[in-house]
């Protein structure tokens, strides 16, 4: 809701703060900041930028805030998503209902990159394929929420959404006994708790749960790394972990320990060399052995990309009607799939007012953003379609909403998208109030990944 | 017919192995065509890590090695009584849809060659004596052969070299039945030869999956359907998903394997 004086009803008791401060203050403020996350080490690597390896995410110290009930209503329809997408990766590995029912075409699963034959007919332990999702939201007007992506793989950037938090904490103490907003600091110990709550039903004792990481060259080992720290558990690499008495087990001091539940952060492709890439050095030979018997939990399941690949997106609402018999709570982009005859011609004619992207591609990479492309640029895409229309989606430009950040010249509104982090266990399914805001800091982009140059701001879901 | 099966692995290393772990398919298993009577899973040097089917139906044991061996042994025993169906195993099927067996794999892609013979299914009347007139067809483009291929050979590129074993007739076949529009799978498992107890290796043929009979199995390199004489163990889309042993192993030894294979009445 707005007000005469154009200030979101949710930023009202910031803006009164902020008037109060002095910009210069602020500017410093924003430069200890960035000191402070360079010193804590959270960088992350940009691909297909040789210069420069290691790079700081921009953070900017305005929140972005949401209100209690805009949040709710998020929190449902993730919720509803979540479910369904749980119980689409089931059916599609064991009875296929959706495919023979025709809601969905065969063509999408079996030629789905992603699909992978060796989750057939198995049901991972409490029925749990995404133990973590991120799904990317956008807003486009005041009640107007579409959900982008779902992130049903490997979502990553929760360690932002932590630090962020933290590091206002920091600057604004002043500011969080003046506004009340939700805790997120629990995040790595539900994570915890969500995991050993899917400990193989052989487990007995607690859990022991550890985070395989693919080292220190991979562009998210900070967050591997952070998040071991935060759980209090092991981070491992594949040759830490062999099988040993039937179960994937890592060395430690005082030999080899079983690990029951896995969080990798490891591609399906290299997660087990005797049963996927056989040239992989990351993963852990066997593994897929000892899962199908029923001796550990892999987090994500592997296989669960097929839910992220872009025309299945596109089905996510009859998906969820399928399976919980309800209507999607959050809406889906409008989306045209180009491997239909129609919907490539639409696409081709309007190429200059619409986004376009790879079914399989994530992280911004291999799209088209037709506002903002040249005409060769356009061109050189369109012989990309005609030559592979499979291969592609097209949807709308949205207007998406903006939110204020802080430059030199004061606030300026800038482009946003916002991850919140979901956690499921067989106890259900627990939506941290907060996520990750993602903000194109170059004013009027829509790009916010942080491959792309993005930055990300702090996230305040209010209490009531 | 009662089959009596002793199949032993032995792999010997140059020097003490720290780590090595094996997959096998060494467990055959039971259906309408053949009941195991018997059956055991030895391992001297090693130590059984998990047993569990796999996506195909399969019976899968990963194996270990003990710490510092240098010998491995694995030896399957047991008896199974089989029954002659003609090579038609049926309408029987998993989890794994029809399309997934229309799929082509890397050892399975149809080239020109097999493109061709393809066409001998899609011309003749129907499809059951289109697939033997392809399985004659190949077998005399490609007559039985040993060491002139080996283990990690493709269909296509066996169609060269003009000469194979079981293991690329059974791919051969598949890729042509699949180019032709119809489901098939690669079969490992045992044959016993009439004129011999010990046998050089285990074996491999191919099933094509018919609306009418279903599953049917042809064995390229006999010129037959599997009769009594056949023990089936494991089916997949080509050798890397049914092959009875696929291993790795850590550090830099050598390895030396001998297969000890014994079918008889």
């Amino acid at each position: 809701m707005m007000s005469d004086d154009g200030i979101r009803s949710t930023y009202r008791s910031y803006h009164e703060w902020f008037s109060e401060q002095d910009n210069r203050r602020l500017a410093k403020k924003s430069a200890q900041a960035e000191a402070l996350f360079k010193r804590t080490g959270i960088t992350f690597n940009v691909y297909g930028q040789a210069d420069a390896e290691e790079r700081l995410i921009p953070f900017d110290l305005v929140p972005r805030i949401v209100s209690n009930s805009e949040w709710t209503k998020l929190a449902k329809g993730i919720d509803q998503r979540v479910r369904a997408i749980n119980a689409f990766l089931h059916d599609i590995y064991n009875r296929q209902e959706i495919l023979r029912a025709g809601v969905l075409p065969k063509k999408l699963i079996a030629e789905n990159d992603a699909f992978l034959p060796q989750m057939i007919d198995f049901s991972p332990p409490g029925d749990v394929y995404t133990h973590i999702v991120g799904t990317d939201i956008v807003r486009t007007g005041e009640d107007d929420f579409y959900v982008l992506e779902d992130n049903a793989r490997t979502p990553s950037g929760v360690s932002y959404m932590l630090e962020n938090r933290e590091t206002m904490l920091q600057m604004f103490p002043e500011l969080f006994s003046k506004i009340r907003v939700q805790n997120v600091s629990n995040y790595p110990k539900n994570l915890r708790r969500s995991l050993e709550a899917c400990a193989p039903a052989s487990c007995d004792g607690r859990p022991t749960v550890a985070i395989l990481t693919p080292g220190i060259y991979n562009s998210a080992y900070y967050e591997h790394s952070f998040l071991a720290d935060q759980m209090g558990v092991e981070l491992v690499e594949g040759h830490d972990l062999r099988i040993v008495d039937g179960h994937v087990a890592m060395r430690t001091t005082q030999g080899y320990r079983t690990i029951d539940v896995l969080y990798r952060r490891v591609d399906d492709a290299y997660l087990d060399p005797l049963t996927f890439n056989p040239n992989s050095a990351l993963g852990v030979p066997g593994i897929m052995d000892v899962y199908r018997a029923g001796n550990i939990t892999i987090a994500n399941a592997p296989g669960t990309g097929v839910a992220d690949d872009k025309a299945v997106y596109s089905y996510i609402p009859d998906i969820i009607e399928f399976y919980t018999g309800e209507k999607a709570i959050l809406k889906n982009v409008e989306t045209y799939r180009c491997s239909e005859p129609d919907a490539l011609k639409y696409t081709l004619s309007n190429l200059s007012e619409l986004v376009v992207k790879e079914v399989h591609g994530s992280g911004g990479y291999g799209m088209l953003v037709g506002p903002a492309a040249s005409k060769r640029e356009l061109s050189e895409f369109a012989e990309k379609l005609k030559a592979h229309p499979d291969n592609y989606i097209a949807q709308p430009t949205l207007s998406l909403s903006t939110v204020p950040i802080f430059t030199k010249k004061g606030l300026a509104p800038r482009h946003v998208d916002l991850r919140p982090f979901a956690l499921v266990s067989p106890d259900g399914v627990d939506i941290t109030p907060g996520g990750l805001t993602r903000v194109a800091l170059k004013a009027g982009s829509l790009v916010v990944n942080s491959s792309q140059g993005g930055g990300t701001k702090d996230t305040w879901v209010l209490e009531d | 017919m009662q089959l009596q099966i002793s199949h032993t692995t032995h792999y010997q290393y140059d020097k003490p192995v720290d780590y090595a772990l094996q997959r096998v398919h060494l467990r055959p298993m039971n259906m309408d065509i053949q009941e195991v009577n018997s059956w055991a899973l030895e391992i001297d040097g090693g130590r059984i890590e998990a047993s569990y089917k796999d996506h195909y139906g399969n019976h899968s044991d990963l194996i270990s090695t003990d710490p510092g061996v240098r010998t491995l042994a694995i030896t399957a025993t047991g008896i199974v009584t089989t029954r002659d169906t003609s090579g038609i195993v049926g309408k029987i099927y998993g989890r794994a849809p029809l399309w997934h067996f229309l799929q082509t794999t890397s050892f399975t892609v149809a080239g020109p060659k097999i493109r061709a013979l393809s066409k001998i299914v899609k011309q003749s009347d129907d499809h059951l004596s289109g697939l033997h007139a392809l399985s004659s067809a190949i077998l005399e483009s490609v007559p039985y052969k040993l060491g002139e291929t080996d283990t990690k050979s493709k269909a296509e590129e066996v169609m060269g070299i003009g000469s194979g074993v079981c293991q690329d007739h059974a791919h051969i076949f598949i890729a042509a039945a699949r180019a032709a529009g119809l489901p098939a799978r690669y079969v490992s498992g045992y044959l016993m030869m009439n004129d011999r107890i010990d046998q050089d290796a285990s074996h491999a043929w191919a099933e094509v999956h018919l609306e009418e009979l279903g599953w049917v199995g042809f064995d390229v390199s006999n010129a037959i359907s599997p009769d009594e004489k056949y023990v089936r163990i494991a089916v997949g889309r080509d050798t890397r998903d049914a092959a009875p042993i696929k291993g790795m192993r850590l550090g830099d030894s050598d390895e030396t394997m001998i297969v000890s294979l014994q079918v008889q009445q």
